[in-house]
């Protein structure tokens, strides 16, 4: 497939950040300290709905060693009736997420937050914070909170006139469904259930923020140093000219840390006393008061006719929101039938509120409840009509010029070749033994471009330093540094790509879309044209020729047309060595709204084995085949197939949040809320295929979402095909798998 | 912030007199697996730690004269799994010592930590107590010993008398056609906490079962004897009927909870599988001695 010969890009470099990581001198915020630094710590709420009556906070205060108190009349306040939006978050949700308003709204919510001399005296004074609460009925899951008798969590919010725990609704119509049911040989409508499943990263959210003279410089674990900046603005008012967000190293996002929880807590606690202070959460803190993904309840229908051929999709999801509203129906409403070309699609998205824990981006939001749901019931479709899964896939599988229910009309795309190689590759021809099953399941993601900065500067001696503006989650600095060496044809070990903070590099959005190496990929690449021109312009003074004689290649600029080989050739470092002399100092930066990503498929085959007396589950096989577009780094694609697959086999079989009869979380550990471990899993195969995307200077599409969006269908098909049992719920636990099979 | 006073003495009279000098404000620390993490979690907070491991005998492994083995309290798995003769007499105590946390942990992590906690989740505790263990305390009033079944009181209780340690483990000589398997339930293959766990231990003379004791975890207040069980196998050549019997004797002893970790429902039936899984392995090493 890798018909570009390139001497970097799609080379397996060594990564600049693998030495720092495994010898543990990486510096991740909570490493950070300060001269001067005291301990922040939040008090949470211990109810799961409570109206706050009041909030004395005068012991605290007076506790020897504390230094000061927050509420949320500390921070700036967001009226309930005016949206004011950030990106995709809205900050009247955000702001009352950070600091309780009016209610609390789920076990663990923050009410107050303390700083004192040390991490201790700050909890101890927590428990000295006097709070009245009133408490409120409270509501968890999905069927009870959209009861009409259901309590309320918010006055303001009303669904079709009356008052609702639904927030939103979101609609994608194609064609007629009702006509074309009607057209259907076979027609199959299931019901389906997801539980909330946490990112998982590995490091806790934590932040060190100092201010002086009504200047801000945080230091914290975020998957956006610009989106730290801009929320931290709005809600302590500070002007983002005023805050400087330093990106940590980061332990882990998965779209968890796309929004912020510490940073202006601190912020504001740091402004009143004066001194820097640090927070960071407990795992605890991580389970039960930071985004999850949504649960859901969905509903999807899909009817073919004899031949095979899809004509009509239909699909309700409902999708948690957590306490206040922002749940990515958008994901799975959009992407559950995207892969495919249909005529009749409608597909209906809800958004919920429950009091839990405010969701969070995950990977692909939305996506694979809704994948979950739909390639369930095409696996069903295809059992019914007695045709292999994948070839029922291939036979209606999205193409260049289909058009998708959610709107664009595909350019481009390697769904198709996704699907074939999964038929082709060995591990779909292996046999079986008994209580094994096979699965297949294929997914769709949107991907995404906007604005990234870079800089690219010449060093004196003749190297190379790249700055771009996004945190490193899945090895974007090896992939720029990979493609800054292709187009200026040295020795990638040349180039140093950092990341800046918000006062060195221009504005440049979130790591998460799938969008960091598409994006920033394309900046690097124009700045660095910019200075391939420079360099040959800088060469032309030397030899005092024409500029457009002179051409750059292989890292030397050489003297070409009439004056082709009447100089010998300046390398960069020959020519930086003469900057000064001939215009100074060489470098170009580009800042844009990138636009032209396109969307990533993926089809995943699974094996699995049962265990009838136990209900254990064990994934023997898994195979990820997916178009990378162009993989710039190959191992970390890999990765990237490799970590979507464990995480789904994760949603699919164990994880899930417990909720005791009071809504509090009862699993708030890694021992119980069951995230695979290593021994849990197989190798995960990994296929990349690589359509370039036509609009990208290197091909690239984004890779990093699409990983998870099939597994959990792909793996409850092959339960369904190693037991003849189907499952609509996930998790597919042994408590649950046992009830199944034993017919309670 | 109240300071925490460490010490470690060197025997056991020392440890004893610290410890009810302390008077109930001071823990016992042999591997620290849990103690450390109950402390972080602001579970417990001592005034006082006495760490046992230099006391020789709380960390020594010892043939008796009799045939049998004693192991210190504050052994660490990784030891007993390093032990040339232990495993082979006992491959189930050690195969239920050596799930206890990862590999890491087993190089702290002891039987007389396990027991202590009082767990009814405790890997080796099933696996002891089927080996027919006896465990020797001492404390201000001198030495005694009781069968290690004896030694629970409930989640997180024990029957240690105030002011006594737990010292060592005894466990009786093997006659020849011996041998003990542990078998647990966990979602996952590792990093967790028993859902069921079965010990069993079985003495075997030309296929007849001539001595059996089963011990049952996770499903009750205590880990339990189920004597029942044994009872059906005892006799038998292990035939269907027998390991039936004795399944529904392991169903019949349970007295779970449903919890985050597993159902009534659950936990039962699958008490019944793993008595006759663990029967097995334990048959077919006792088959081979």
């Amino acid at each position: 497939m890798n018909v570009i010969n390139n001497k970097w890009i799609g080379s397996r470099t060594i990564r600049p950040d693998g030495a720092d990581k495994v010898t543990g001198r990486a510096s991740y915020s909570a490493d950070t300290s300060m001269p001067g630094m005291i301990w922040g710590k939040v008090l949470r709420s211990p109810h799961a709905h409570a109206r706050i009556v009041s909030i004395d906070t005068s012991r605290a205060e007076a506790h020897p060693g504390v230094k000061a108190v927050v509420t949320a009349k500390d921070i700036v306040e967001f009226p309930l009736d005016k949206s004011v939006m950030l990106g995709i978050q809205d900050m009247r949700w955000m702001s009352r997420n950070v600091l309780a308003r009016e209610k609390v709204l789920f076990h663990g919510h923050p009410v107050a937050a303390v700083a004192a001399m040390s991490e201790r005296i700050a909890a101890e004074a927590c428990k000295l914070i006097e709070v009245v609460y009133e408490v409120l009925p409270h509501v968890i899951e999905i069927e009870e909170a959209i009861k009409p008798d259901a309590p309320i969590l918010h006055d303001f919010l009303s669904f079709e006139g009356k008052p609702s725990n639904i927030a939103g609704k979101l609609e994608h119509k194609l064609g007629d469904v009702e006509a074309g049911f009607a057209k259907a040989d076979v027609v199959i409508e299931r019901h389906f259930k997801t539980r909330p499943v946490h990112q998982g990263y590995i490091e806790p959210h934590s932040a060190l923020v100092s201010v002086v003279d009504g200047k801000a410089v945080i230091w914290s674990s975020s998957q956006g140093q610009f989106m730290v900046r801009a929320m931290t603005s709005l809600l302590t008012g500070i002007p983002q000219s005023d805050i400087r967000a330093i990106p940590a190293e980061i332990g882990g996002g998965f779209g968890g840390k796309t929004i912020i929880y510490l940073e202006p807590v601190a912020t504001i606690l740091a402004k009143k006393t004066g001194r820097p202070v640090k927070m960071v959460m407990t795992r605890d803190e991580v389970m039960r008061a930071t985004g999850p993904t949504s649960g859901s309840m969905s509903t999807v229908k899909i009817g073919a006719t004899k031949d095979g051929k899809i004509v009509a999709a239909q699909g309700t999801f409902y999708l948690q929101a957590g306490a206040l509203p922002g749940s990515p129906i958008r994901g799975a409403a959009g992407c559950a039938f995207a892969p495919y070309d249909i005529p009749n699609v409608h597909s209906t998205g809800f958004d919920v509120v429950s009091n839990r824990s405010k969701v969070a981006a995950y990977r692909a939001p939305g996506a694979p409840i809704g994948a979950y749901a739909a390639e369930c019931v095409l696996d069903e479709v295809a059992e019914a009509l007695g045709m292999d899964p994948l070839e029922l896939r291939l036979k209606n599988a999205a193409r260049q010029g289909t058009k998708a229910a959610h709107g664009p009309v595909f350019p481009v795309i390697g769904f198709v070749d996704t699907i074939e190689a999964a038929i082709a590759h060995p591990h779909y021809k292996t046999p079986l033994g008994k209580l094994q099953g096979r699965g297949v399941a294929s997914g769709f993601w949107f991907n995404a471009g906007g604005e990234s900065s870079a800089q690219v500067n010449i060093t004196e001696d003749g190297n190379v330093a790249v700055t771009t503006g996004h945190p490193d989650i899945g090895g974007s600095r090896a992939s720029i540094a990979n493609i800054t060496a292709e187009l200026l044809g040295i020795d990638y070990k040349r180039v140093s790509v950092l990341i800046g903070d918000t006062a060195t590099i221009g504005y440049s959005n979130l790591t998460g879309g799938s969008r960091v190496l598409f994006a920033s990929a394309m900046v690097v690449t124009q700045s660095t044209e910019k200075v391939i021109k420079t360099l040959c312009e800088r060469a032309a003074k030397i030899w005092k020729i024409d500029p457009e004689a002179v051409v750059w290649e292989d890292g030397e600029a050489k003297p070409a047309g009439e004056n082709a080989g009447k100089f010998p050739a300046l390398s960069l470092v020959d020519i930086a060595a003469k900057a000064s002399e001939t215009g100074g100092p060489i470098g170009a930066g580009v800042q844009q709204n990138t636009q032209g990503a396109e969307g990533g498929f993926a089809t995943h085959v699974c094996d699995v084995e049962v265990d009838p007396e136990l209900g254990i589950v064990r994934v023997l096989r898994y195979t990820s085949f997916q178009d990378v577009g162009r993989a710039v780094h190959p191992s970390y694609v890999e990765g990237q197939m490799q970590g979507g697959a464990a995480q789904g086999i994760g949603w699919a079989l164990s994880e899930e949040y417990l909720y005791d009869k009071n809504g509090k979380v009862d699993n708030a550990s890694f021992l119980d809320y069951r995230m695979p471990v290593c021994s849990d899993l197989p190798m995960l195969d990994a296929v990349m295929i690589e359509v370039p995307n036509p609009k990208h200077p290197q091909g690239v599409r984004g890779v990093g979402e699409v990983p998870l969006v099939p597994p959990l269908a792909a793996v409850a098909n092959a339960v369904a095909n190693a037991l003849g049992k189907r499952f609509y719920s996930l998790p597919m636990s042994p408590p649950r798998v046992l009830e199944v099979l034993d017919g309670a | 912030m109240t300071e925490i006073r460490y010490i470690a003495p060197s025997s056991l009279e020392e440890a004893i007199g610290a410890y009810a000098a302390a008077a109930g404000a001071a823990r016992i620390l042999a591997g620290g697996t849990d103690l450390l993490v109950q402390m972080r979690a602001g579970v417990v907070s001592p005034g006082t730690i006495i760490d046992i491991k230099k006391i020789a005998e709380a960390t020594g492994i010892e043939e008796t004269p009799e045939g049998g083995f004693r192991l210190g309290a504050a052994v660490s798995g990784a030891a007993l799994a390093e032990h040339p003769r232990f495993g082979q007499a006992w491959p189930g105590v050690l195969e239920a010592v050596n799930l206890i946390g990862s590999t890491q942990v087993q190089g702290r992590a002891s039987p007389g930590g396990n027991l202590c906690n009082g767990s009814p989740a405790g890997d080796s505790v099933p696996a002891m107590v089927a080996a027919g263990a006896v465990v020797t305390l001492q404390g201000p009033n001198g030495r005694r010993t009781m069968p290690v079944e004896a030694f629970p009181a409930g989640p997180g209780r024990t029957n240690l008398a105030p002011g006594e340690i737990l010292v060592s483990f005894t466990l009786p000589p093997r006659p020849k056609g011996s041998s003990d398997a542990y078998l647990r339930m966990i979602p996952r293959t590792e990093m967790d906490i028993a859902v069921v766990g079965v010990g069993v231990n079985l003495t075997l003379e030309n296929g007849t079962v001539t001595a059996a004791r089963v011990g049952l975890g996770a499903v009750a207040p205590t880990v339990l004897l189920v004597e029942a069980a044994a009872k059906a196998l005892i006799g038998s050549k292990l035939e269907e009927a027998a390991l039936e019997a004795a399944a529904e004797a392991c169903r019949a002893a349970c007295k779970p909870i449903d919890d985050k970790r597993g159902t009534i429902v659950y936990r039962t039936k699958v008490a019944g599988v793993l008595l006759k899984r663990t029967v097995a392995i334990a048959a077919e090493r006792a088959g081979r001695n």
